[in-house]
């Protein structure tokens, strides 16, 4: 599948591998890190950014995409709706049905609570399905969760929430037996022990994996769980707006049938909004590895409703993405790749970054090598890359370690004639993840009453930069601190009449502010032509 | 028109010109259609886009992921986003790892005649027949094994004659496998017991209190395991 340029190129590589196995490539100062961050990571370039004109962080900045969301008018503007006409009545209304969203629902099930899951695509099509590499938690001899909170804390630049990093550390080892208990498989050695490895920024081998498949396996199994417990669900019924009650607490929610294009009222005692990240905002032209819901939704609803973002100006662009073939550009290649050795190399067949700073360091060093130094190397489609030395790996553990230890990615190559275990790949930094999101406690409670937030969409845990793994764990860890709290909690909450009066202000507060738009919001489906207009 | 290699696909009946790089996903994109259905992860991990298609002039009905699969000129296409299939609700607590289990909730298995269709259509080329043949045996860690990379788009489903829902039993067994076969991690047990007793919440305590100086500190002089 490479052209005969590629194949060229590949000489370069492979003419340097044997000097470069088995010697490790210094890692950056932390001065080195600042200067490369502060020049080349997305996150720095101002003209990617603008500063909200209205609700609770008025004056802060988010990226661009993402401020014409949030300033931006309702679905329901000129809907009407009889609010007094209940189609779901329940106690726990959960939004998003990913990691996060099922691991509340079993907690508040567990509760005894009625639960009723609103999810836009299907049950499990979400990010937490494409998890590949693991799951961090402090649980074997010679590591602990103080190191590990010492490591959240560090990739988080210590802007991290501490009480949200010491719950999710605390919280980390009881987490992987309830998904062991549930019967999750993970990787393990013959006597039990889990095999674990290093992710970037790690002091300590503690990701756990279930091979590349580790989201998968987790998705499954919770999704399954959620199944048996009869948990209500309702697929293709995306919210597009919370429903507040007369003293503005939470009280449900508008569903919107995506098929029937019909609008639906649910209320609830308590809300918890799981919808997840926002990768296909495609903020300043990146590709994403995201699923095709993540659109941000959560946020613009929660704003809406008067909940407060943290972080939200922090993004994470995954240093590995695919750049080549483009058929998956964008789509991730797994951190494990590089924690089972693979590194970075240019167009010389140089390596030019340790492989395993943090990300964001790792992604700017990149960008720097392909913009700057213009050590990169052309794809057909123009777009810029640096190979990912993948033969490393069988070189380092031995033949057959990438079909056995990432099968996934392996798959993915090979449908497109690339052998990774003997060509190397070419990579591209693509938009992952949202570091922040709508600010919590640890409870998972915002500062709107009765309204609670799980997994990517909440804001605090990582700070502004999260380490690999700590999302799947955050996502369980959170989703059922959530889930337990907010289904106890419902037990005490009256119902009372609904209303939509906060969307009405917002607009108001629009019109204050003298922002002028036609724009609609939340998103809930990107729309892709892949260059029609073009070809036309 | 750009000097794009466009090839000719059909969607539901309908003749398309779209470039011969695209996916089949990116191709409906293409052609004008905004997806509700039939799209989740865009890579291959979800099983949402699963896809069944005939190349013109061949009579054989193919089957893949949409996300996953490049067009090919002739391409008559439909999709198969839902596909009914039978699951068994169940407490996990209460089951036993065994053949009895599976033949109980799945007595279907034993209906299996061997045409190996399920095997064919499977876009992760597993073997979905010898799954089910080890569910059959009780061989649950091997079903569990061989199941693994199962991404659930229930193509092989939508193929048995014996109406078998390969998937749920491939889940099944997995969680069996890893509840009851899989050995237990005592390293984990003793550290969930000693989260419970208390034991490190001095050590987080500690740092909690302190400043973003001292912890960064601490941070740069951690040793990192080799
Ligand atoms: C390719 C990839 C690989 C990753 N690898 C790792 C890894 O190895 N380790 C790790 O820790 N983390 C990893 N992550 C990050 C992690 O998987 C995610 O951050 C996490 O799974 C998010 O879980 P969630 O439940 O918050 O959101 P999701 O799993 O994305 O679920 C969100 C759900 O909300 C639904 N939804 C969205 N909008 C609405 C709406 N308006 N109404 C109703 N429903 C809605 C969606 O359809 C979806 O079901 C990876 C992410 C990606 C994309
Ligand atoms: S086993 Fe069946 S459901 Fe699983 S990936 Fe293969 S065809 Fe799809
Ligand atoms: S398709 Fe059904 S009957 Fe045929 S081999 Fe597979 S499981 Fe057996
Ligand atoms: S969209 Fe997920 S497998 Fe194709």
């Amino acid at each position: 599948m490479y052209t005969a340029e590629m194949r060229e190129l590949i000489k370069k590589v492979e003419a340097t591998r044997p000097e470069r196995l088995g010697h490790d490539y210094s890692r950056m100062t932390p001065d080195e890190r600042d200067q490369v961050l502060k020049k080349y990571h997305p996150d720095y370039r101002a003209s990617g950014f603008r500063t909200l004109s209205l609700g609770a962080n008025e004056g802060s900045k988010v990226p661009l995409e993402l401020a014409d969301l949030l300033e931006a008018k309702s679905r329901l503007e000129n809907v009407n709706l009889d609010l007094t006409k209940v189609d779901y009545d329940v106690d726990v209304l959960i939004i998003g049905g990913g990691g996060a969203g099922a691991s509340a629902a079993l907690e508040a099930h567990k509760q005894g609570a009625k639960v009723l899951i609103s999810t836009k695509l299907r049950m499990g099509d979400a990010n937490t399905m494409m998890a590949e590499g693991g799951i961090q938690a402090a649980d074997k001899p010679g590591d602990s969760p103080a190191k590990h909170y010492l490591d959240v804390m560090g990739g988080g630049h210590f802007t991290n929430k501490k009480e949200l990093v010491s719950a999710l550390v605390k919280d980390a080892p009881g987490t992987i037996k309830w998904l062991n208990e549930l019967g999750a498989m993970f990787d393990k050695e013959a006597d039990g022990t889990m095999v674990t490895t290093h992710g970037g920024g790690t002091s300590r081998k503690r990701m756990h994996a279930a091979a590349d498949y580790s989201g998968a396996e987790i998705m499954r199994v919770i999704r399954d769980e959620v199944h048996n417990q009869g948990i209500e669900i309702v697929e293709f019924s995306a919210a597009v707006e919370l429903l507040l009650d007369k003293d503005g607490k939470a009280a449900g929610a508008v569903l919107y049938n995506l098929e029937t294009e019909e609008y639906a009222i649910a209320r609830a005692k308590t809300v918890i909004l799981a919808t997840g990240g926002a990768g296909r905002l495609h903020y300043q032209g990146f590709p994403t590895s995201n699923h095709y819901g993540a659109t941000a939704d959560g946020l613009v609803m929660g704003y809406r409703a008067g909940a407060e973002l943290a972080f939200a100006d922090t993004i994470q662009y995954h240093p590995t993405g695919v750049a080549f073939p483009p058929q998956n550009f964008g789509a991730l290649v797994t951190e494990k790749v590089r924690s089972l050795g693979a590194t970075p190399v240019n167009i010389d067949g140089n390596q030019f970054v340790f492989h395993l700073e943090t990300r964001d360091v790792e992604a700017a060093a990149i960008i720097r090598e392909c913009a700057d130094k213009n050590k990169g190397i052309e794809t057909p489609t123009g777009v810029k890359a640096v190979w990912l030395d993948t033969p490393l790996i069988e070189l380092i553990h031995g033949e057959g370690t990438i079909e056995k230890r990432i099968p996934g990615m392996f798959r993915m190559y090979k449908k497109f004639d690339i052998d990774m275990r003997k060509e190397p790949i070419l990579v591209y930094p693509t938009l992952h993840y949202q570091n922040g999101g709508l600010l919590i406690n640890e409870h998972g409670q915002t500062k709107v009453e009765n309204l609670y937030v799980a997994g990517e969409c909440a804001g605090g845990v990582h700070g502004n930069n999260r380490l690999m793994g700590n999302s799947l764990l955050d996502i369980l860890v959170f989703g059922r601190r959530a889930g337990s709290h907010a289904g106890a909690h419902s037990k005490t909450v009256e119902g009372k009449a609904l209303s939509l009066d906060h969307v009405k202000k917002y607009h108001q507060s629009l019109k204050n502010h003298g922002v002028k738009t036609d724009r609609i919001s939340p998103m809930l489906l990107p729309h892709y032509t892949h260059g029609r207009e073009n070809d036309k | 028109m750009s000097d794009k290699e466009m090839v000719d696909i059909y969607i539901l009946g309908k003749k398309y010109p779209v470039p011969a790089s695209l996916t089949i996903m990116d191709s409906m994109e293409y052609a004008g259609y905004q997806l509700v259905r039939g799209c989740g992860c865009r890579s291959g991990f979800c099983g949402a886009c699963a896809t069944v298609y005939r190349i013109k002039g061949d009579r054989e009905l193919k089957v893949c992921l949409a996300c996953q699969t490049k067009v090919q000129d002739g391409m008559y296409l439909t999709q198969l986003p839902f596909f009914p299939g039978n699951k068994e609700t169940y407490d996990i607590n209460e089951l036993e790892p065994t053949a009895d289990t599976m033949g109980r909730l799945y007595p279907e298995i034993y209906k299996c005649i061997g045409c190996n269709s399920c095997t064919k259509g499977c876009p992760q080329e597993l073997n979905v027949m010898r799954y089910i043949g080890y569910a059959q045996r009780g061989e649950l860690e091997k079903c569990a094994h061989e199941s693994f990379d199962c991404v659930m788009c229930g193509i092989c489903a939508s193929r048995c004659p014996a109406g078998i829902t390969h998937y749920q039993v491939g889940l099944l067994a997995r969680r069996l496998t890893g509840k009851y076969i899989a050995p237990e991690s005592k390293h984990l047990t003793e550290r969930v017991n000693e989260m419970e007793a208390g034991q490190h919440d001095e050590s987080i305590e500690k740092l909690n209190n302190k400043s973003v100086e001292e912890l960064t500190e601490l941070y740069n002089a951690r040793d990192i395991e080799k």
